[in-house]
């Protein structure tokens, strides 16, 4: 038997007056009742019932899981409580962004492991949303074997899990590197076992120029985009979108670099007597979890970007043709926008994925936030606790990307009724 | 009269081929000359390099299971590492005389999955069949009965375990995730508040916490005395964090139904259930299989972090065979290879049926 | 919603909440373990002569050992015993939550361990010191050279923290180089990642000797850098399952002095006349009444694994791979710190 929304007129009883021996009820100069909700029928009631069950349900599952630990807790004596982060962590942390002192809390040790994650998602993501962009639109080159060279690549990456690509980038990395007595050497730079040693700059007001050059050079770079688009609204004359922001950039960095006095001293690494001494390192644990998170994101953001550019129909291109744009225009001004709407969820995803999947670094030495807090929950033994402030920390850093991006996609999106 | 003789025209040319192998080549490698330019630069990259792991993988690659033969100067690839400790790779650390049950259930279990997927077996005793295999696959590995030894669950590892532990996972986390989309696009506040908050809360974290906090700290959310199978509580685990993926996948499909649909529904006068039954879902679902598929590839994929929980599957097996061995030490890149493979095989069929159901799904749009 | 409707929503849930209360009961781990017929021993993942499994999946070594007497003195089986690898960072989790009786890891007694993590230290079945090992070709001859060196280190351990000490008192800034997994530590090591190695010093003299390729091409340097008394842990709030754990080992380190031994034990059930190895063997007092066991207990713990000295020539001792010599753990009469209390 069928069941229905609603059997009668709004603002009628809702079912034939003759199954209701309310016969009073329908004299026409009384006003017509409330609508009955405490009837089955009604699915304002079924609503209500069905959330007060379900809220019933989970406070029921929280309160058990709540009062099961807290049991437990007091009866094996195991200490709980935040209090712990402000005591001295005693241990030191193998590289990190700022000098840490092993004195300092735990606070700020955890503080470092959130650093260093945010350090190799961040960089990942550059690099593979650079990989991944041109894997993917080289799926769609004249050249058959570029286009295969990014099947095989794509297929080939994807369908490996991660975790055994970071620990044979590990092993490829420590195996067949050379030790640093033996280290490769390209001018200033070395590779070696013991990763890869730079010449960093030292740190002078010339830099600090350089920096303030650099953000009124995003502040120019913007300014030229507002004015570029009220060209081509006005005109229709596209202007260029990549070199000249560019250009703006480095122009004003160099700028304030040479404003500030052009200082051009190095900090360079010297042979030590078994490593790489000075200059600026990165370990080769960070290099593999580098490589090896962004050559598999790179995989997954190819696919990603190749859906949205076929997802853009086909009858778009050949209009576009017939208006007479040329390949360029055809591609920023057709293609891009509307591709880009069907990208940007799932590479929000593929971010998030990165961000998560830094978490693997603990398995081959990379001192990330997942590392930090197993050390500490040895330490303290506050093994709630530490959890839950990794589980908040990614928390906190999904939140704002998806955040950020959602900004985005909501510039983009199509405007439905 | 004068007859005019018919003068024909000199032949033209014949059309240019645009089919076989040499107008592939024209078209494809040489069409304008910065295609041939990197044509010539990616064949003399690829002449160079190709040959010369050809010859480390296969030429001059030992195959012996003796790592004397692989140390022996002028030696590739050293496969004898998996020649050697093939076993407890694929099986981890499951008793070495009773190494055929977990070879009889994984068969049996691949060969279901293998069939469910061709059309020709979807009839209504393909439920019944599931239930059978995996209580074969349970009885079989578990044994205490007839004559076959108890094998706890913590022996179970290697390629049966990523087997079960996947297709398990799967199976369970659709329904879930179907619930949870619908919940999440419900007017109800409540029950869309509880399901956003699962979804973005699994979604925000890695696995390996869920792992973790599955497998270790489980027991002490429990009353004392309660003791559950690792097994289970690592397939909860991976089954919740699934389900709130897969959730999401199922949502973006039922975000792209327009709302037509469902107003034509109610004007037809169906039900809340049966509108996603018969017209939301098979719609929704049908838009998003790809997704769908994308996400029971990468559940395959996660199931090799069990090895944080001391579950060895595939690549915990691996290290266990090796690290208590130090000669083999040097070649675990082969043995990670061999993972590779492995995971490479599967996850490859897998992706390569998705398009083929995307094909059937989407034959409609097809030019 | 109105707030009539509100307030009922509210009484259904207490009320289901508060029928479902759950009694508070302390569990009784030795009546657990005598109802699954098994000890649950929480064990290294792959420490050659404290903890490892061969491909076979048999489980040796010192810790093995002591999890094999309790078992034998328990359940009256050594066999009974299922051995769950944990690493450094699963094994205090492992054992607060129940998921295993005894934790028998080569673990340090330390203060914090003993007081905030609801543990408690048994016997010390290995007194040991913490050490680095260098690779011969790197010339070092004392941990004081190791400036701005990179060491690699096992993540969740005392090791870590030690070091860090060490290179602060030292002035040394020393990188570490941090692995969850002992296998991966030992791998870095051994392709030269790190210049050092550091463990306990019996974790070293296991790693040259059983995993490295060529033992001779590793030297562990002089200094012992701290202190670290090993034994196994149990869960606090079971004081029953505590004494039984505390005096098997006691147990075992008595036998070796009065001369028990795995081969003798029979016939000295039989056949002894000293007051102490009647009370030993439970053909004088009955000693395991008291804990909760049956007379035999340590007589069969003896005839399963051997006593203390015996444990530990099988698996540590100077004729076994390891080659460690008895050092501070022989017996007090001999020179070392073992002094089991008297089993009366």
């Amino acid at each position: 038997m069928r069941r229905i929304f609603w059997r009668g007129p709004p603002g009628s009883l809702g079912f034939p007056l003759k199954r209701l021996r309310v016969i009073n009820a329908m004299k026409a100069d009384t006003p017509p009742p409330h609508k009955n909700r405490w009837s089955w029928r009604s699915q304002a009631f079924r609503g209500i019932v069905y959330q007060a069950l379900a809220l019933a349900v989970i406070a029921f599952v929280a309160w058990f899981l709540a009062h099961n630990t807290l049991l437990n807790m007091r009866e094996r004596g195991i200490q709980s409580g935040f209090d712990f982060m402000l005591q001295s962590a005693g241990f030191d942390i193998g590289e990190s962004l700022y000098p840490f002192d092993s004195e300092e809390s735990y606070l700020s040790a955890f503080l470092v492991g959130v650093s260093n994650t945010l350090r190799v998602a961040v960089v990942g993501i550059v690099l593979s949303t650079l990989l991944g962009t041109l894997l993917g639109v080289g799926r769609f080159s004249r050249n058959a074997l570029v286009r295969g060279l990014c099947v095989s690549y794509v297929e080939a990456f994807r369908n490996i899990p991660v975790l055994l690509q970071l620990l044979m980038w590990y092993v490829i990395l420590t195996e067949v590197l050379p030790s640093s007595d033996a280290a490769w050497k390209l001018g200033d730079f070395f590779l070696s076992k013991g990763g890869l040693n730079f010449p960093i700059p030292v740190w002078a007001v010339g830099q600090l120029w350089a920096a303030i050059g650099l953000g009124l050079g995003v502040v120019g770079v913007l300014l030229y985009r507002r004015w570029a688009r009220r060209q081509f609204e006005a005109t229709g004359r596209l202007r260029s979108a990549f070199w000249v922001p560019v250009v703006i950039l480095i122009a004003s960095s160099l700028a304030g670099w040479a404003l500030g006095g052009a200082p051009t001293e190095l900090n360079r690494p010297i042979r030590g007597e078994f490593s790489i001494e000075h200059g600026g390192a990165l370990t080769p644990e960070f290099l593999a979890v580098l490589i090896g998170l962004t050559l598999y994101t790179a995989a997954f953001i190819a696919e990603v970007v190749r859906g949205g550019i076929a997802s853009v129909p086909r009858g778009q291109g050949e209009a576009a043709s017939a208006l007479g744009l040329s390949h360029q225009q055809e591609m920023r001004l057709v293609m891009l926008p509307q591709a880009l709407r069907v990208i940007i969820p799932p590479l929000t995803n593929q971010y998030l994925n990165l961000t998560k999947n830094s978490s693997l670094a603990v398995a081959i030495g990379y001192p990330d936030v997942v590392s930090i807090a197993n050390t500490a929950l040895n330490q303290t033994g506050r093994a709630v606790e530490c959890i839950s402030i990794v589980m908040l920390v990614y928390l906190t850093t999904s939140l704002g990307t998806s955040l950020l991006m959602g900004w985005y996609n909501s510039r983009s999106a199509i405007k439905e009724r | 009269m004068n007859a005019t003789t018919f003068q024909p025209i000199p032949a033209r040319p014949a059309p240019v081929n645009t089919e076989g192998p040499v107008a592939w080549v024209k078209s494809n490698l040489m069409g304008d000359w910065k295609t041939t330019l990197s044509t010539v630069l990616i064949g003399a990259v690829l002449l160079w390099y190709v040959p010369q792991i050809i010859n480390w993988a296969f030429i001059t690659a030992s195959w012996a299971p003796r790592y004397e033969a692989c140390s022996a100067e002028g030696v590739g690839a050293c496969w004898g590492v998996i020649t050697e400790k093939y076993r407890i790779i694929l099986f981890g650390r499951y008793p070495y005389e009773e190494q055929w049950r977990p070879l009889i259930a994984t068969t049996l279990l691949t060969g279901l999955l293998v069939a469910s997927c061709m059309r020709r077996f979807w009839h209504l005793w393909l439920p019944l069949m599931w239930l059978a295999v995996l209580t074969i696959f349970f009885a079989l590995m578990y044994g205490n009965f007839g004559g076959l030894t108890k094998v706890e669950t913590d022996r179970w590892g290697g390629l049966p375990l990523t087997i079960l532990l996947s297709s398990l996972s799967l199976v369970l986390c659709f329904p879930i995730a179907l619930v949870v989309a619908l919940g999440r696009r419900s007017k109800l506040p409540a029950i869309r508040s509880f399901c956003t908050i699962y979804v973005e809360l699994i979604r925000g974290v890695p696995l390996i916490s869920v792992l973790f906090m599955a497998s270790f700290m489980f027991p002490l959310f429990m009353p004392q005395g309660t003791q559950i199978d690792v097994l289970l509580r690592v397939l909860v685990g991976i089954t919740l964090f699934a389900a709130a993926y897969m959730a999401e996948v199922i949502r973006g499909g039922l975000q792209a139904i327009p709302k037509g649909q469902v107003e034509a529904a109610a004007t037809l006068g169906l039900s809340y259930w049966q509108t996603q039954r018969m017209i939301v879902l098979p719609q929704a679902l049908a838009m998003v299989v790809p997704g769908i598929m994308n996400n029971f590839i990468s559940t395959f994929k996660d199931t090799s972090l069990v090895t944080i929980v001391s579950l060895y599957e595939l690549t915990g097996a691996l290290k266990l065979g090796i690290n208590s061995d130090a000669n083999w030490r040097p070649f675990i890149i082969e043995g990670y290879f061999f993972i590779a493979l492995i995971y490479f095989v599967f996850c490859f069929s897998m992706s390569r049926y998705s398009r083929w159901v995307e094909k059937q799904v989407n034959k409609s749009k097809l030019r | 919603m109105r707030i009539s409707t509100v307030k009922t929503l509210a009484a259904i849930a207490a009320a289901i909440c508060t029928l479902a209360a759950l009694p508070a009961h302390a569990g009784k781990t030795l009546d657990g373990i005598k109802a699954k017929g098994m000890v649950t021993c929480g064990v290294n993942t792959g420490l050659a002569g404290f903890g490892a499994a061969d491909s076979a999946g048999k489980w040796s070594g010192l810790d093995v050992d002591v999890c094999r007497a309790i078992a034998a003195a328990t359940l009256g089986d050594a066999e009974k015993v299922k051995y769950v690898p944990l690493n450094a960072q699963q094994r205090f989790t492992a054992l607060q939550s129940g998921e295993i009786d005894v934790l028998s890891r080569n673990t340090t007694f330390t203060l914090t361990r003993d007081a905030s993590l609801g543990l408690h230290d048994t016997v010390v079945t290995y007194y040991d010191g913490q050490g680095f090992m260098v690779p011969v070709k790197s010339k070092l001859k004392s941990a004081k050279q190791l400036k701005g060196q990179t060491v690699c280190v096992q993540s969740g351990t005392t090791t870590e923290k030690n070091l860090t000490d060490y290179s602060k008192a030292n002035g040394l800034a020393i990188k570490p180089v941090v692995f969850e997994q002992l296998e991966a530590a030992e791998n870095a090591y051994f392709t030269g990642r790190c210049i050092a190695y550091t463990t306990d010093a019996s974790g070293l003299a296991s790693t040259r000797n059983k995993v490295a390729k060529v033992p001779a091409d590793h030297v562990i340097l002089p200094e012992l850098i701290s202190k670290e008394p090993l034994g196994p842990m149990v869960r606090r709030g079971d004081d029953e399952w505590f004494a039984v754990v505390k005096w098997v080992i006691y147990g075992l380190i008595e036998a070796e002095e009065y001369g028990i031994t795995q081969g003798n034990v029979d016939s000295l059930k039989t056949s002894s006349t000293d007051p102490v190895v009647k009370r030993i063997l439970g053909t004088g007092e009955d000693s395991g009444k008291l804990l909760g066991l049956d007379k035999d207990w340590m007589a069969r713990a003896i005839k399963a694994t051997g006593n203390y000295g015996e444990i530990f020539e099988r698996n540590v001792g100077p004729k076994s791979a390891l080659g460690l010599p008895r050092g501070l753990n022989n017996q007090w009469n001999k020179g070392g710190l073992m002094y089991a209390y008297p089993v009366r």
